[in-house]
């Protein structure tokens, strides 16, 4: 198989066996970036020297003898939300073109603490607001399986990459499906892990409450390994938990003998797509021959969760985004005539549109006035789609769900209508209100050579049971097996 | 004429002495040069989360506790949005709808009347950064963030109080306590204590409360009083006038002794709080509530009558003693090493002396130790030397931290008491003023002071005046 091909374990195996270096990875990878990326366009910032040295100091050390962690020396990249000390760190977003962090995220140097070679920062939608990767103030990103589409959004850039072979994983962030969709719609393996498992500082807040840092990699062992290395507790972030972290390569089970799957049937719906609606159907059968029992469950709050997210999210996005003021960094305007003026021209100027959709809608709801009718409705709103989910785990271990109502789109389909866009998100987003973790992992191929790909979702902190349901799934099928034809 | 009662409200903002600050390990050292004591966190950077220092909550619940409030188990952190330079993140985090301590209240002493003031709340929130526009150039600020996310309290009274006098015995038995705490500078200059005032009149008798104005900037407790007179009197005249008083925050100007329109009500910002997603509610536990109540010193009140008491000083000494914790401290040291002593005697040399020499001499209660105290004052019980002399000696120690022995020796300070000595003087004056003694003896008593006087002139001020007295008695009676 061609270097491009393997996956992160693979390749690993291969770096232990020192039948290649992580210099000859890593100038693969470049290579491939170098090539194909201009098509692409996953990639904001390409650190290539700094990841060479990264890479010639692990050869060093492995001809030294040295012990190392599993995925040192690996290629891999980072959606440009994580702050990188001294690498430029934009968020996509013209406001932050010029922003170069002082510090690292706590889950990008647990990355670097293992010996991960970071060979750059992707595109994302700005600020990760968008579904299609295409709010990004910088650059479109192409689905690596179809050029004239979105490899879906926000972690657009990180998909792509990963689809493409030009990195062997990256890290997204998940506010309303940000990983699992794009995961979906370019045939990948992306988790949201439980809110709180991985620490979200030095990571550009888009909605606090909802945020969460997780892998998005070729398949799930390889999602496992990144999990076991980002995951744990964090004095740095009050919202992270101190719950153990268990070795998640354990839960690789491969049959499902006795493994309850729900199916809720609020997510079989007339308006997914009939191709994907059957594909997941057809990955439950294959968990019947795995020896799973299959149940249908009720979510009965399912159809709120929209209006509720695009109440909350932007609440907290438009105190979140305040501090991009134009005072202490980023861009500032020209020629401003007094303070207001500066901000006004700054943030105008700064933001994209979608961006200041979102910051007028969550400064609307949290006005004095319509708190209680937007905010706190919500809120509660958001407490009975939770319990929905904690009624439906006392029944099962795992939910399977369709991860995305459609195919990846065509670039510009949905720029125009917002509400579209937004629905892209209606199978995701629940998980995010409820805290929940989430994978998508991929089930199927259209008619038309586009990944389908299918969301596993578990009670809080139940990551092993999504990651043994998985790859008893994964190890079931083949469809892990494919690459995008690039 | 109508007469009108005045009602006020205030708003105590303390700066919590920790270590580090309320969200991040930044040390609060004052006066470090601009944007030295700061990091990611406090700089509002991009990614950054906050993380709730523990000792800002056990200060908070001292404070709670000291003035009888209910600690709440459970409290929330909001951010309060406005955008300002000083306030890096765009947000202010602070407790809103549910704050840490409810319900309390302080007694306070004013022109001898008793009163109780409640409290409605305290709640912890982080303070903002400065500003500074004195560079030279009109058209540039500078934004210093070392004070930004520095712990603070605010301390909301009820509208309890009836006019300027009740504000500041407020404000100041306020100080005192958190003072004593040790959880506050209570230095109204530099900011670490400072106040805003929510002032209205209403006609007497009646119920309802006027439509009130509150007023900002005074750093004293002088500038309270001020204020608010000035305050009742401009929302007097109006209304008189046939006017209303419009709801607005007004600035008061020390320099021209008036308050300035700030902003009204309609330009005040919508602040849009709601609960700070980054931080869990605070939780706090009874137990650790019963260990900072065990734990709680005592605080002035309490003490000033214990020292009434216990010691027999006057109340007013007592109160004027305990006002300062060190003071307090160093006192009851002193009256337990001056053994023999009467308190009130200790109790009169502070009273009338070293609290003056404290105010020109910083260090006097380091140098002046409460042993150093007892020994002088012993010496002048034992007749060695007298009061004024105790005086000197100690203005000496405060000045130069020399030893009593050595000054003693130095000055020469040694009491006649030899009869045999003072009585020859005593004939001498006698002998030189034969009129004033023929008046004396002819009843003009007054003049007793005046033979006094010239028998210590002539012993150059060190006899012992009771010795004096009794020998003068007899000889003057003939």
């Amino acid at each position: 198989m061609e270097l491009h091909h393997l996956t992160l374990s693979q390749a690993a195996e291969k770096l232990r066996k020192k039948e290649v270096s992580s210099v000859e990875l890593t100038q693969n990878s470049l290579k491939r970036i170098e090539s194909l990326d201009p098509k692409v366009g996953a990639y904001l910032t390409v650190t290539a020297d700094s990841a060479l040295t990264q890479a010639k100091a692990i050869d060093a050390k492995i001809a030294s003898g040295e012990k190392l962690p599993e995925l040192s020396g690996l290629p891999f990249s980072l959606k440009d939300i994580f702050l990188t000390k001294g690498i430029k760190t934009t968020c996509a977003s013209k406001i932050l073109h010029n922003f170069i962090p002082p510090y690292t995220a706590t889950s990008a140097q647990k990355l670097f603490d293992q010996g991960i070679v970071l060979t750059g920062k992707l595109n994302m939608d700005e600020f990760a607001m968008g579904s299609s990767t295409e709010t990004s103030a910088f650059q479109q990103t192409k689905n690596p399986w179809d050029l004239s589409r979105t490899p879906g959004g926000s972690s657009g850039g990180s998909s792509a990459a990963v689809a493409a072979g030009l990195c062997y994983g990256a890290l997204g962030t998940d506010t309303g499906g940000s990983i699992r969709q794009p995961a979906a719609l370019t045939g990948i393996v992306g988790l949201k892990p439980t809110y709180g498992r991985v620490s979200r500082f030095g990571v550009i807040a888009f909605a606090s409450s909802l945020d969460q840092v997780g892998p998005m990699t070729k398949d799930v062992r390889d999602c496992a390994l990144v999990l076991n290395a980002i995951a744990g507790y964090d004095d740095r972030d009050s919202t992270s938990f101190k719950t153990a972290v268990p070795d998640y390569t354990q839960s690789l089970k491969k049959d499902c003998k006795g493994l309850k799957i729900g199916v809720p049937k609020e997510y079989f719906i007339p308006g997914t797509d009939p191709e994907i609606d059957a594909a997941v159907r057809k990955a439950l059968e294959t968990y019947k021959e795995l020896g799973a029992e299959i149940h249908e469950v009720s979510l009965p709050h399912t159809e709120y969760a929209v209006p509720t997210y695009y109440i909350l999210a932007p609440a907290e996005a438009s105190s979140n985004l305040a501090r991009y003021d134009g005072i202490r960094y980023g861009h500032r305007a020209e020629g401003a005539k007094d303070l207001l003026d500066l901000y006004v021209r700054s943030r105008s100027e700064g933001f994209g549109a979608e961006v200041k959709r979102r910051i007028m809608l969550g400064t609307y709801v949290l006005s004095a006035g319509y708190y209680d009718a937007y905010y706190l409705k919500a809120q509660k709103v958001r407490t009975l789609i939770r319990r929905d989910f904690e009624e439906a785990f006392k029944k099962v271990d795992v939910l399977v769900t369709p991860t995305s109502p459609s195919h990846a789109f065509k670039l510009g389909e949905k720029t125009d209508d917002p509400i579209q866009m937004y629905l892209s998100d209606i199978f995701t987003i629940n998980v995010n209100l409820a805290g929940l973790p989430g994978m998508s992992l991929p089930c199927g191929m259209s008619a038309g050579k586009l990944p389908i790909g299918m969301q596993l979702i578990a009670g809080s902190f139940q990551e092993e049971k999504i990651f043994h349901a998985a790859y008893a799934y994964e190890q079931a099928t083949q469809w892990h097996q494919m690459r995008a034809p690039l | 004429m109508t007469t009108f009662e005045t009602v006020i409200g205030l708003e105590v903002h303390a700066q919590l002495k920790t270590k580090t600050k309320i969200f991040c390990s930044c040390s609060t050292e004052f006066g470090k040069p601009p944007n030295t004591n700061t990091c990611e966190v406090c700089l509002g950077l991009p990614g950054v989360l906050p993380v709730l220092n523990r000792k800002a909550v056990e200060f908070a619940i001292k404070a709670g506790l000291a003035t009888h409030c209910s600690i709440q188990r459970k409290s929330v952190f909001a951010r309060k949005n406005y955008f300002y330079p000083d306030l890096p993140k765009g947000y202010q985090i602070s407790q809103y709808e549910l704050p840490i301590c409810l319900k309390g209240y302080l007694d306070i002493e004013f022109d001898g009347q008793k009163k109780r003031v409640g409290l409605t709340r305290i709640h912890m929130e982080e303070d903002a950064g400065k500003l500074n526009h004195d560079f030279g150039s009109s058209d540039v600020s500078h934004v210093d963030l070392n004070r930004a996310c520095t712990p603070l309290i605010e301390i909301v009274s009820e509208p309890d109080m009836r006019g300027p006098k009740e504000a500041s015995a407020y404000l100041r038995r306020l100080r005192d306590i958190l003072v004593y705490l040790d959880i506050c500078d209570g230095n109204m200059e530099e900011g670490s204590f400072r106040c805003d005032a929510n002032v209205s009149i209403r006609p007497v008798g009646q119920e309802k409360f006027g439509t009130r104005c509150e007023l900002k900037n005074m750093n004293s407790f002088r500038n309270v009083e001020r204020a608010i007179e000035y305050e009742v009197k401009r929302q007097e005249a109006l209304i008189l006038d046939g006017g209303k008083v419009v709801q607005e925050t007004r600035t008061w100007n020390a320099d021209k002794g008036i308050s300035e329109s700030m902003r009204s009500k309609e330009e005040a910002n919508d602040y849009r709080y709601f609960p700070d997603p980054d931080l869990l509610p605070l939780i706090v536990e009874d137990a650790w509530v019963e260990e900072l109540r065990k734990q709680q010193p005592e605080l002035p009140v309490e003490k000033s009558e214990r020292f009434a008491k216990d010691y027999g000083i006057p109340p007013y000494d007592a109160e004027v003693l305990t006002a300062d914790k060190a003071v307090a401290q160093h006192w009851e040291e002193a009256v337990k090493a001056a053994q023999g002593t009467e308190p009130k005697k200790v109790s009169n040399l502070y009273m009338t002396h070293l609290l003056k020499l404290q105010k020109d001499i910083p260090e006097t209660f380091e140098r002046i130790t409460s042993s150093i105290v007892a020994e002088v004052l012993k010496m002048t019980e034992d007749g060695q030397i007298s009061l004024g002399m105790a005086k000197e000696i100690l203005d000496e120690v405060a000045a130069s931290g020399k030893a009593v022995k050595l000054i003693v020796e130095e000055k020469g300070m040694v009491q006649v008491s030899d009869t045999g000595a003072i009585e020859k003087v005593v004939d001498q004056v006698l002998a030189d003023n034969p009129k004033n003694l023929a008046d004396f003896r002819g009843g003009k008593d007054k003049l007793f002071g005046f033979f006094v006087g010239q028998t210590m002139k002539a012993l150059g001020g060190k006899a012992n005046p009771k010795v004096v007295n009794d020998i003068l008695m007899k000889k003057l009676k003939g």
